[in-house]
């Protein structure tokens, strides 16, 4: 290919199993140098030739942005990561660094709204506990199934009003659902009741919507005074990230019923996945796929390409984390 | 009212059943094995009956009951009842509408994310234990694709309403065109269904719309599309809707009602592209609640000569 040495190079950082699914686009635009996987030693010599051209990092999935890989990079600054939350990146490392830091912006968060309205239907509805009725054959034998719970009229409260947040709450208005949320502050242009913190949140409402960033403030913010303050009908969603919640206590708040019912797209450790909720029916469980769908890969990789070519044209980036 | 005789077509509603035997002389149907024996027994006491989608009153029934005169239904749908014989011979009709609007629209955006984001497939892998990280496929994003809506009623609408907060554009057919909306109309089923990627069924059932889902639908919606039945069982040739999800012809289907249910083609149990639901549109404790009270309210209106709440016939 003639002029790929003219393009800006960029490296990319991935584990094993998130392998680029855009590298197609990226190649218009740049020289792509892959991290290799294989050994400490292949990544030594392939960043003693390569490092100190490296002026930008692409983070793929939850690839682990550490000390360790940074002090790698000289010559590095700028950190494109590729999901919207970005716990697996050391902050504060960058920071001090003077490392650019950013995000998948906006391009997950329809897909992520959708998912979160598809588990509350589902837990409240019996979606896929009425379908595993249907499949099991026991429809004709128990001629009707237990009734669920109807969505209008439900208070639902959004942990976290971004992006996401904003999207879920948009489409939950038009299931007649009333909105209340939290956030690290108040929005001045929303006119949902807002609340200083999430007891006070779940306390006055009867679904929580649990969709901010991890950090070392937000992380276990669901715990148990959380869960007693929803009460027994109460429902939790979770598509933000697993450690935002404490799933020891979430199991045991459903196993005695202390909550009404949860869905679940994260996890603690994942894959790992309490074995105590694999048979309770009011509970939905997802593998962390809410973002996963080919029009979102499209959108993130303009975000991705977009931000980088701001980075190397010194332009306003588009999806910037701001490190204070 | 005690010494009216009412007659429950099936078991449908345990606060239902219990409200109808505080109020009046209740028969359940399903506690007798011998109808004929039932029917020729009660026959002058029974003046009412209260049936569902399950069962109602058909022209044989009807004609059993000499002194009945109100069929008061447990369902928004009266595809159950002989609405020209109640017509024929004064029974009047009722059914629950409104009530149950909101959550058989909720219902079908529920169906459409299941399929669409594979939900259920989801939640079976992780049950399972087999989940691995980096185990992952796509699935197909809701917002922004297009719904086609067959039969723009209530329940129609408020299902246009949720779809449009995701951003979707709304096409419809029904029989006349409504000139206020600013949805796209088509006249014809295969013409909305060869324009839209996502098609529910949301009319009543009548003759007319019987199979209303054949094959040249099916084609026309073809292997991207989603098929969503909130209606009735019949609406669709299943037969055809079979065929074609094993054939690959059609995306995917979200199905809360079928032919025969409560038996349902084996086919469909091993398909993962298909979402099958217990008939629970209006299946829940607050809806059922309003519904009964609709059923009892209509009943005890018609025997103190009131107006009805809800008048079908």
């Amino acid at each position: 290919m003639s002029g790929t040495q003219d393009l800006p190079a960029i490296l990319i950082h991935r584990l094993p199993a998130f392998n680029l699914l855009f590298k197609s686009k990226l190649h218009n635009h740049f020289t792509l140098l892959y991290l290799p996987l294989d050994s400490p030693d292949s990544t030594h010599s392939f960043l003693s030739r390569h490092a100190a051209s490296v002026r930008a990092l692409v983070a793929v999935g939850p690839t682990p942005v550490n000390s360790q890989i940074l002090d790698l990079l000289p010559a590095l600054e700028i950190v494109v990561c590729s999901s919207a939350g970005i716990d697996h990146v050391d902050l504060s490392e960058c920071r001090q660094r003077g490392l650019l830091v950013t995000s998948a912006g906006n391009a997950f968060s329809e897909d992520v709204a959708d998912y979160s309205v598809a588990l509350l239907i589902d837990v409240l509805r019996r979606v896929s506990a009425g379908n595993r009725f249907v499949r099991a054959g026991l429809w004709p034998q128990h001629g009707s199934y237990p009734l669920g719970s109807k969505l209008g009229g439900k208070r639902v409260g959004i942990v976290g009003l971004g992006s996401i947040g904003s999207e879920v709450a948009k489409r939950l208005v038009a299931f007649g659902c009333s909105i209340a949320y939290t956030s690290r502050k108040k929005k001045l242009a929303v006119s949902y009741p807002f609340f200083e913190n999430v007891h006070d949140l779940a306390a006055d409402c009867n679904v929580l919507i649990v969709c901010c960033a991890l950090t070392d403030q937000t992380r276990h913010m669901i715990n148990k005074d959380v869960m007693m303050a929803l009460g027994k009908e109460g429902v939790i969603v979770n598509v933000g990230r697993g450690a935002l919640i404490d799933e020891n206590e979430l199991v045991q708040s459903l196993l005695r019923g202390d909550i009404g019912g949860t869905g679940l797209d994260v996890y603690e450790n994942e894959p790992h996945v309490p074995e105590e909720l694999f048979k309770l029916d009011n509970v939905v469980l997802s593998r962390h796929v809410a973002v996963l769908t080919p029009e979102s890969f499209e959108a993130l990789q303009d975000v991705i390409i977009g931000n980088l070519l701001a980075f190397f044209s010194n332009k306003p980036l588009l999806s910037p984390i701001q490190l204070d | 009212m005690e010494s009216i005789g009412v007659l429950m077509a099936c078991p449908m509603n345990t606060y239902l059943e219990q409200e109808l035997e505080k109020r009046f002389f209740l028969f359940k149907f399903w506690d007798f094995p011998d109808k004929a024996l039932f029917l020729d027994t009660h026959r002058n006491t029974i003046r009412a009956v209260v049936g569902n989608a399950t069962a109602g009153a058909d022209g044989e029934l009807i004609d059993n009951l000499p002194k009945l005169e109100i069929v008061s239904s447990f369902s928004v749908g009266l595809d159950k009842i002989d609405l020209a014989k109640c017509r024929e011979k004064g029974i009047r009709v009722t059914n629950t509408p409104d009530v149950l609007t909101e959550d058989v629209a909720d219902l079908a955006i529920g169906l459409i994310l299941a399929v669409l984001r594979r939900l259920c497939e989801s939640d079976r892998y992780v049950r399972s234990g087999k989940w691995k990280k980096g185990d992952y496929k796509l699935t197909t994003k809701f917002t922004g694709k297009s719904v086609g809506i067959i039969g723009l009623g209530r329940i129609g609408m408020a299902l246009a309403k949720r779809a449009e907060a995701f951003s979707c554009p709304i096409s419809y057919c029904t029989r006349t065109k409504k000139p206020s909306l600013n949805y796209n109309y088509y006249p014809s089923v295969v013409e909305l269904a060869s324009h839209c990627q996502i098609l529910v069924v949301a009319c009543s059932l009548t003759e007319e719309t019987r199979h209303i889902i054949n094959r040249e639908v099916i084609d026309a919606l073809g292997p991207k599309g989603v098929l969503v039945n909130i209606g009735r069982g019949t609406h669709v040739d299943e037969r055809e809707l079979v065929s074609a999800l094993v054939g690959g012809r059609l995306g995917g289907a979200g199905l809360d009602v079928f032919e025969h249910e409560p038996e349902v083609p084996e086919e469909f149990l091993c398909l993962e592209n298909v979402v099958l639901a217990p008939h629970v549109g209006s299946g829940t404790m607050e809806t059922r609640k309003s519904m009964g009270d609709l059923v009892l309210g209509n009943l005890e209106a018609h025997f103190l000569n009131k107006p009805l709440l809800t008048p079908v016939v």
